[in-house]
């Protein structure tokens, strides 16, 4: 083996000049068309995005004009006042902004206590109880639609925001939350157990262990968790859509497609694209802010689970 | 992992759940009890419910009337004519989403693998329409895909001088699904990401093994990255498969399964029939038969794996 690994050693010191010689046009070329698709691929992703914030600033009547125009002229920053003014937006606003926070909390809270449990503690059948855990990510969660929408409707808990809140308090009980779980376990895996093995002989108990030590220390776990938990909740639709139907607990999704129904429906050349623009902007804000700041976690989220977030 | 090493711990006194337990086993299951108890209220209880409502007509207001097999007879026997059109839609779009998805982000992620400068900035523009999922660029796609919207100002570059115009997207049972698919594109972000993290973890010295053998570009590709990105490639295609056979927010919201039900999918008949006609048994049953779809495909996969999926380590 190690002779091999001297002859690979010997030749490729040997072809290290020929081949960047030999290469170097290629490289360029290909490094050149890298580049150009890129771009490419880069403009369309945000192409739609930045087209979105242009028609929301546009004059009524100026969004279809062609060839497009990318700079609004005028440009209305009233439509947002508008936007707000003519709907209850600040109060969908504010009931998307506590249900997404609450479920976020109970998510970050109780996942790491049972990713915890499972990556420091041993108790009977707990492989099987992971892989468990771990199949309830593989199912899909529409088998469960009809029958918990019947245990809300039994605890009265429908058109109010406690279905959307509740289950998330139940440590990666509720459907597609024992990802968080997963992922906080991962984390807690690579952490060295010397730390909790020292306080353990020092008698702290393992809930201080949990709460003084692994909890601090798992921060970028849990912030990931919280994040991608914020987004899903802040993006969620279908739930919503069940379990809340009156315009006191409307979310910012519900709102969205009434408001494109009612406007659509209005007739063809009365749909106001601007102000559902400037809405769909005031919903996607909070999405981008935290995107821009946490960056990181995201990506170190997905590199450590091999899965998005749900 | 082994507690057998564990130096000899100060005892407390011991309080047990079930006889023969320790202390330290009765804390871990405490420990994962919050989970035990959600898994069993709002998993595996609905779980097994909703098999029995598949067996009854109930419309949840009534009384609850057993039927035993008759919904999954009408289902299986295509005698249900949305509902073939519902399973045949959402093959389609499957079928288009996922390995389209996959071979974008691949291309798209080996690219920024080449020690790209920016690759941050790359990277961001990427992600930046995976984590805007939802209603509001449901909205922003519905009115990209009008006749006369982004899309179609973007395809009359090319389109014009040839004297065609633009398909209307939304309006034609024909172009209805591939406008929904080529939404479904915009979205590639996080497989990108699971891609680029896999690409970055192939050892350099593979791939100058390979160059010494005088492999080209694409050798390289295809007998060293390849077969090394094998386990994300499934991960991302079985995860891929499950989550694209339950879409549901982008029809609903943009063509609400037209026209002409050209775009209903599985799970869109199962909320008209659950949520809108209060049909729970057949709507259950609809979920039984998606679920055992899935759960097939994914069996079939996971079996497939064994084939072609390569875990380094695992054959030393």
């Amino acid at each position: 083996m190690q002779r091999i690994g001297q002859i690979s050693f010997q030749a490729r010191e040997g072809t290290t000049r020929r081949r960047t010689l030999l290469a170097y046009g290629q490289t360029t070329l290909g490094h050149l068309v890298g580049y150009a698709t890129l771009f490419f691929v880069a403009v369309i992703s945000l192409l739609p995005l930045l087209w979105m914030v242009s028609t929301s600033l546009k004059e009524f009547g100026r969004e279809f004009l062609f060839p497009p125009q990318w700079i609004p002229n005028p440009v209305v920053f009233g439509n947002y006042m508008t936007a707000f003014e003519t709907s209850n937006l600040a109060r969908y606003f504010g009931n998307t902004l506590m249900i997404a926070v609450l479920a976020t909390l109970g998510t970050v809270l109780t996942s790491s206590l049972v990713a915890f449990g499972f990556a420091r503690l041993e108790f009977f059948g707990k492989r099987v109880l992971f892989i468990i855990l771990l199949s309830t990510l593989m199912l899909p969660g529409i088998v469960t639609l009809v029958p918990t929408f019947v245990l809300f409707r039994t605890l009265g808990w429908i058109d109010t925001p406690l279905p959307l809140i509740v289950p998330w308090w139940f440590g990666g009980g509720a459907f597609g939350g024992a990802f968080y779980v997963f992922l906080i376990r991962q984390f807690m895996l690579q952490l060295p157990r010397e730390l909790d093995e020292a306080a353990l002989v020092d008698g702290a108990s393992y809930f201080r262990i949990y709460w003084r030590i692994m909890l601090p220390l798992s921060k970028p776990a849990l912030a990931a968790s919280a994040i991608f938990s914020f987004i899903h909740h802040w993006n969620d639709f279908l739930n919503p859509l069940i379990f809340l139907n009156s315009e006191e607990w409307r979310t910012l999704a519900l709102y969205l497609r009434f408001f494109l129904y009612t406007e659509v429906g209005g007739g063809a050349g009365l749909t106001r694209w601007n102000l559902m623009m400037a809405a769909s902007v005031v919903m996607l804000i909070p999405v981008l802010v935290i995107f821009f700041s946490a960056q990181r976690y995201f990506i170190r989220g997905v590199a450590l689970t091999g899965i998005a977030g749900r | 992992m082994a507690l057998a090493d564990q130096p000899e711990l100060p005892r407390r006194r011991r309080r047990v759940l079930l006889p023969g337990w320790t202390w330290r086993e009765t804390q871990g299951f405490l420990f994962i009890m919050p989970w035990l108890i959600g898994f069993i209220v709002f998993i595996a209880g609905p779980f097994f419910f909703s098999l029995y409502v598949s067996l009854t007509e109930w419309s949840f207001i009534g009384d609850i009337k057993w039927l035993g097999l008759d919904h999954y007879v009408r289902l299986l026997s295509a005698d249900d004519p949305r509902f073939v059109q519902a399973v045949y839609n959402t093959t389609y779009y499957v079928a288009f989403h996922v390995p389209g998805v996959l071979l974008i982000s691949f291309v798209i992620a080996g690219l920024l693998n080449q020690k790209v400068r920016g690759i941050a900035i790359y990277r961001t523009c990427f992600y930046l329409p995976s984590i805007t999922t939802g209603v509001a660029t449901a909205v922003l796609w519905f009115w990209v895909l009008q006749p006369n919207g982004l899309l179609n100002n973007f395809l009359d570059i090319f389109l014009e001088p040839l004297g065609v115009s633009g398909p209307n997207w939304l309006g034609s049972t024909s172009w209805a699904m591939p406008g929904l698919i080529i939404m479904s594109f915009w979205t590639v972000g996080t497989t990108m990401i699971i891609f680029l993290a896999g690409f970055q973890g192939i050892p350099q010295h593979l791939y100058e093994a390979a160059e010494i053998d005088g492999a080209g570009w694409w050798a390289k590709v295809r007998n060293v990255t390849i077969p090394m990105m094998t386990p994300q490639i499934f991960l991302t295609s079985v995860i891929g498969v499950i989550g694209s056979f339950q879409v549901f927010t982008a029809a609903l919201i943009i063509t609400d399964g037209g026209p002409a039900d050209a775009t209903l999918f599985i799970l869109l008949l199962l909320y008209q029939m659950g949520f809108r006609a209060f049909n729970m048994g057949y709507a259950s049953a609809i979920a039984w038969v998606l679920f055992l779809i899935i759960l097939f495909l994914t069996i079939v996969q996971f079996l497939s794996a064994r084939r072609w999926v390569y875990y380094e380590g695992e054959r030393a």
